[in-house]
């Protein structure tokens, strides 16, 4: 526990689950959520209104696909009308030029679309369905509209060799952001990481890739990119920090730090039916439980990085090193940087994996 | 970049202060928010695309007369390139028959 709490900046609004793509990396939990428990428009309008006045600036809508919403232009218009920054995570899909005219004139900033790459075959192995087609007439109808647009990548061993396209693409598309994220192994990615997980060869020379491109398009293009955490040094300030800067709301109302909280053992949570979100956000147990110092053992506790990095991420820590609670095992101050080593020794052995082509992808499902 | 003198900057395609019926102002803009203090304020009302950087750094030299004349003007350009380079302004400069 710490004496003050934060304000909370920005809301991740994950209007439903369902989705056309099933994405063998998707961050939506391995257990999804049905259409029948999904929170009402009424639900999220008041949602938007006390998360504005707790302090929240900017709310992304995401999922699932927040498309597959038949009330998302209300829940934008919602979200304006209570003082917010609007985002639109999406896949492009479904929709046209009449539903964007209707997103765009109800309030939204700002679309982020994402892509699984520049090639259809590889898009199409990655989704389990075919997008590109649409997704590029998706870009050329935002040009219409004054409002931002971002490109996102989702970056991994299979479509990491041809970056040089996506950046190319990205160029011409006239996005004014673009985002190159590396895969995160939570959920249905970490699930299928035997085959995302990118060689040392391909992350050096992606880094490279990325240093020119953000170089030469400044003043264009924003390039953003984060080095993925298995070969970084240090651990990721996970969501800016637990319980402090961010918090994301599922299908169902559940208000989480993160993305897959859910996957920790014990950790309760506080849903916006039956709670208000500032006091979820200021007191829940969920939010409490590793917010500030407190928590940290060592190395964290005594390292001077931990302001900065926080102890890296949680469910990382979970997943690789047994317990929420220790070291972030990608941290090379932490003895469980073994683990991480280990994983990276086999990505990396110089025959070609058996194991890489071998395993089938497990497909994300849709909710009932 | 270079900045012309008499472009008329204005804010990006998805970039818009926030009201001012909610607290402290600030720049939003996609994944993140920039806090605006007094100058920092003065100048980004006045990337409305009608204003010339010429005219913004007049201006803002009248309401910070205190201060050197070439040190506004030095700090407003500065922070408009900064502005530029987070892509959240783009510049309009106007042809002969003020068409923009």
């Amino acid at each position: 526990m710490t004496a003050t709490i934060p304000t909370p900046l920005a809301l991740i609004a994950e209007l439903t689950h369902r989705c056309p793509l099933h994405c063998v990396y998707c961050s939506n939990p391995l257990e999804l959520k049905s259409r029948g428990l999904e929170l009402s428009t009424e639900v999220w309008t008041r949602v938007l209104r006390e998360a504005a006045d707790a302090g929240v600036l900017q709310v992304d809508f995401t999922g699932g696909e927040p498309l597959a919403r038949p009330d998302l232009v209300e829940l934008v218009r919602a979200a304006r009308s209570a003082g917010l920054y609007v985002s639109l995570i999406t896949s492009g899909l479904p929709l046209d030029e009449h539903r964007l005219a209707e997103l765009v004139s109800a309030g939204l900033d700002h679309m982020q679309l994402s892509f699984q790459d520049t090639r259809e075959d590889g898009a199409s192995e990655i989704a389990g369905t075919r997008a590109l087609e649409q997704k590029r007439k998706v870009v050329s109808w935002v040009r219409a509209h004054r409002i931002a647009l971002t490109l996102n990548f989702v970056i991994h061993r299979q479509n990491l060799d041809h970056l040089d396209e996506m950046i190319a693409f990205g160029e011409e598309s006239g996005a004014g952001r673009l985002e190159f994220a590396h895969v995160q192994y939570y959920g249905w990615a970490f699930a299928n990481r035997e085959r995302l997980l990118p060689t040392r060869e391909q992350v050096d020379r992606s880094i490279t890739l990325l240093q020119q491109a953000e170089a030469r398009l400044r003043g264009k293009v924003r390039v953003e990119y984060v080095v993925p955490d298995y070969y970084a040094k240090y651990p990721k300030a996970c969501m800016g920090g637990w319980g402090r800067k961010l918090m994301l709301i599922t299908p169902g109302g559940d208000v989480l730090p993160c993305h897959a909280a859910q996957i920790i053992p014990g950790l309760r949570f506080a849903n916006v039916q039956s709670q208000a979100l500032r006091e979820i956000w200021d007191s829940s147990e969920a939010f409490q439980e590793f917010r500030g110092e407190e928590w940290m053992r060592e190395p964290c506790r005594s390292c001077d990085r931990r302001a900065q990095d926080f102890g890296g991420c949680r469910c990382q820590a979970f997943l690789l090193g047994g317990d929420a609670a220790v070291t972030d095992p990608v941290c090379t101050l932490t003895p469980q940087r073994a683990i991480v080593d280990e994983i990276l020794a086999t990505t990396n052995a110089p025959a070609p994996t058996p194991l890489a082509t071998k395993s089938a992808w497990l497909y994300r499902s849709n909710p009932a | 970049m270079n900045l012309e003198m008499h472009a008329r900057p204005r804010l990006a395609a998805g970039c818009r202060l926030s009201e001012p019926s909610r607290g402290p102002r600030m720049l939003l803009m996609p994944e993140r928010a920039l806090q605006l203090n007094g100058p920092s304020l003065e100048i980004v009302e006045r990337c409305d695309g009608r204003h010339t950087v010429q005219q913004i750094v007049f201006e803002l030299q009248k309401i910070y007369s205190k201060a050197e004349p070439e040190r506004v003007e030095k700090d407003i350009l500065g922070y408009l390139t900064l502005l530029h380079d987070q892509r959240a302004l783009d510049f309009a400069v106007e042809d002969a028959a003020g068409q923009k």
